[in-house]
């Protein structure tokens, strides 16, 4: 079984969990910049930066049409395919919100995975620590700190 | 929710022990029209039923004795029963340890009939 692996520690309890019940093949828990903070089922680091790309972008996407038509915000997006389903949604947490692209097969419905992610918000945002304050992002730095995120993720 | 479907359900609810009764898509798990009580999580009783009817259809079929018509799951303090509609559509519902399964399982064959 491919391991859950996270970069902050306080979201691998409820990940597992939540692929576990909800029956999830893939699923990142990232940024809406794309910065991926935990990851279930990928084996390649490019993969995980794609999807995580693909992913902050639609959610961006949908929020500038929600905002055309005077809706505040789309919670959720689910498409459906032949094989597997994405369902994307963004969460609230007390460091920010949170993005949430789950891939699941037919083994697993959007019912189910809908269903356990309202646990897996609730579990995320009482395991959420204190608010840190951030530092500010320097350049020479960004590089460093994405491959050592990406070794996190890996097991590298 | 369309007056078919909610002829569909009140037929069912009005079971003495039923304590709800959901029209479900069998792929998604998604709620199509629902008359539930209150403290019923119809969302989460559509998934889980969804999933476990699946299941149960291909452990069925895998058994070799044919689709699956009618599910009955006897619980501690009540009972999941289940029924497959055509076009995808399940008839799910909530009830009571003492309902009476068969009135309530003819109200959901007459219910499949009004959604087909």
């Amino acid at each position: 079984m491919t391991p859950t692996r996270a970069i902050e520690p306080w979201i691998e309890g409820p990940l597992v969990q939540f692929v576990t019940e909800a029956g999830a093949r893939l699923t990142l828990i990232m940024t809406p910049a794309g910065q991926v903070l935990a990851q279930h089922g990928f084996t390649r680091a490019v993969d995980v930066m794609s999807a995580a790309a693909l992913g902050a972008a639609i959610v961006s996407s949908t929020r500038e049409i929600a905002s055309t038509i005077g809706e505040e915000a789309f919670t959720a997006l689910n498409h459906q395919g032949i094989h597997h389903g994405i369902f994307l949604a963004e969460m609230t947490t007390p460091r920010g919100p949170l993005l949430a692209l789950v891939v699941y097969g037919s083994e697993s419905s959007v019912g189910l995975v809908q269903l356990f992610y309202e646990d897996l918000v609730r579990e995320l945002f009482a395991a959420c620590p204190e608010v840190e304050q951030r530092k500010p992002v320097i350049a020479a730095d960004f590089e460093r700190d994405l491959n050592k995120s990406l070794a996190s993720l890996f097991g590298r | 929710m369309s007056e078919r479907f909610r002829q569909a359900l009140d037929g069912i609810t009005r079971v003495r022990g039923v304590r709800g009764a959901l029209l479900v898509t069998d792929d998604d798990g998604l709620v199509i029209a629902d008359s539930v009580m209150e403290d019923v999580r119809g969302g989460a009783v559509a998934a889980l039923a969804a999933s476990l009817a699946t299941r149960m259809g291909k452990a069925a079929i895998g058994a070799r004795i044919g689709e699956s018509h009618f599910l009955h799951l006897q619980a501690e303090s009540g009972a999941l029963l289940v029924m497959p509609a055509p076009n995808g559509v399940l008839v799910v519902v909530l009830a009571e340890r003492n309902v009476n399964v068969g009135l309530a399982r003819l109200e959901m064959l007459r219910a499949v009939e009004v959604v087909k």
